[in-house]
């Protein structure tokens, strides 16, 4: 049953994924993304992580994707579609053809990892336990992180301000 | 799972389900009704006694309309959207409990469809997913209003979902746990979160509006600015299913209002009055978690009341007016309430331990 549920959902994000790069038109890809995030965020659930699984939805598909959508509707959509030239054509064949082999080669000889039975616990995934361990062994990483959000907040509230005898409306 | 559960599940989902949609159909009705009272009319009384049948009628005159869908529009996503404001507003009432435990022949059954630890961030996640709806269907329908209006919607949907984030913290740091059966039980009695949270209540209830884009933030759709909003191009059911969204909607955001800071099915007096009614605990248990579905049934009636009863009271907000609200005010209170309360834990740890 997992398994199938597995083989299913790993099917679909390929197959979304793919439909990102390849559709035509920008709204399209973007609404394949939100696809792809819902399909990553069953994953998740059968790992056993359904916190990340919401956060994954909350953060990306609910707040990040809506600004893209945003962005790209705001393009004109009747503009001319950009032909793409014969060399970037050919050289882009070459350079994921090359990038695909150096993966295959990468990946012949890794071994999985497999779990330990006798140590494994099912419940780490689970909110509670979550909070705990970030907060105990990888409290440092955390608050670095916020840092670079409160960082990064900081830059965009002064990019975003009005300059002394600016007026916007 | 046992198959009577997975039999027992299924049944309640579908009851949950029928439920939202009655309420939803109802819904309108009460606002016509309650908008002629608040203006000293009749309101519908052609249709059955009372108008009763009136919701049947509007959806029978709304399925019969012509099916319009402009010549350069995205055909595709413009029938999407309308499907999935719908599919987006029936999601949320899943993990919602609308009562405690019952037991039925020594086996315990909950009044709740799905319980997950997660059940908050579920709700949170559908409702910053709404938005989707509402930007495929003004975007597809290749309309500058239409996509103007899809914009304000979305705008103010992420600009109310900050502040509904950092109410709800407060929340979880009281009750210590993301689960809304927890929640709820924690409230038992008449120990409601909103004695410990008036103003994470406010902050909720002023984001609650906002996200179901009721009146004062009903911006998206402003005739003067914007001809109709989002939904300009729609005609037939697929206007009607935008507008029922918005009913269940409100529905939903009532039952979570109600879960998170009324108590959801406590009442006072609840154990004294199971010890007066029957010695037999199963027959105490089983009469209380009646009894505390239909007052939780009672709250979401009276919050949705309360929605109707904005909405034909306040004018509405300028759109600048509502963005200050929300970054401005709404954001930093809520931060101050998150504040708070942890000084107040701080405090009752210190000194009542």
């Amino acid at each position: 049953m997992t398994d199938n549920l597995f083989f299913f959902l790993a099917s679909l994000t390929l197959l979304c994924a793919l439909m990102v790069v390849v559709s035509k038109s920008p709204v399209h890809s973007v609404l394949f993304l939100i696809l792809t995030f819902f399909t990553i965020s069953g994953h998740y659930i059968l790992l056993n992580a359904q916190f990340l699984a919401a956060v994954n939805i909350i953060v990306y598909a609910g707040a990040i994707m809506v600004l893209f959508l945003f962005v790209i509707m705001f393009l004109n959509q009747n503009e001319e579609r950009v032909k793409t030239s014969v060399v970037s054509k050919v050289t882009g064949t070459i350079a994921g053809g090359l990038l695909f082999v150096v993966l295959v080669a990468a990946l012949k000889d890794a071994t999985v990892r497999t779990y330990d039975p006798a140590t494994f616990n099912s419940q780490i995934g689970m909110v509670e336990n979550l909070g705990k361990v970030l907060f105990s062994d990888y409290l440092l990483p955390f608050e670095l992180a916020s840092v670079l959000f409160l960082v990064a907040m900081v830059g965009a509230v002064m990019l975003g301000k009005k300059e002394a005898g600016e007026k916007h409306f | 799972m046992e198959s009577v559960d997975l039999i027992y599940k299924t049944i309640y989902i579908l009851v949950i389900f029928g439920i939202t949609l009655l309420i939803a159909t109802y819904s309108t009705y009460a606002e016509r009704k309650v908008a002629a009272f608040i203006q000293d009319r009749i309101g519908p009384n052609r249709a059955g006694p009372f108008g009763l049948l009136q919701p049947l009628a509007d959806a029978g005159k709304m399925f019969f309309k012509e099916e319009f869908i402009p010549a350069s529009s995205n055909r595709t996503l413009f029938i999407l959207g309308p499907g999935v404001a719908m599919l987006i507003a029936c999601m949320s009432s899943a993990v919602i409990p609308f009562g405690d435990m019952l037991i039925i022949g020594g086996r315990e059954v909950y009044l709740q469809a799905i319980e997950v630890n997660i059940g908050l961030l579920y709700v949170f996640g559908v409702v910053s997913l709404g938005v989707y709806g509402l930007m495929i269907g003004g975007w597809a329908s290749n309309n500058k209003f239409s996509l103007l209006g899809a914009i304000r919607a979305a705008s103010q949907n992420i600009s109310y979902e900050l502040a509904m984030g950092l109410s709800i913290i407060a929340i979880l740091m009281m009750t210590g746990s993301l689960s809304l059966r927890e929640i709820a039980a924690q409230q038992a009695g008449f120990n409601w979160n909103i004695w410990y949270q008036p103003l994470g209540f406010i902050i909720f209830l002023v984001c609650a509006f906002a996200e179901t884009n009721r009146t004062p933030f009903d911006l998206p759709e402003c005739e003067a600015e914007l001809v109709g909003g989002y939904h300009t191009e729609y005609s037939s059911m697929k206007l009607g299913l935008f507008l029922f969204a918005e009913y269940i909607n409100i529905f939903v955001a009532s039952a979570v209002m109600a879960t998170l800071y009324f108590g959801a099915y406590n009442f006072p007096f609840m154990h004294e009055l199971g010890a007066i009614i029957s010695d037999d605990p199963v027959i105490a248990n089983n009469v209380i978690t009646i009894l505390g579905v239909v007052v939780m049934f009672a709250k979401i009636f009276f919050f949705i009341f309360f929605f109707m009863w904005v909405r034909w009271t306040l004018p509405r907000f300028r759109f600048d007016q509502l963005m200050k609200l929300g970054w401005q005010i709404l954001i930093p209170l809520a931060i101050l309430n998150i504040i708070l309360t942890g000084g107040g834990i701080m405090l009752k740890d210190h000194f009542f331990n």
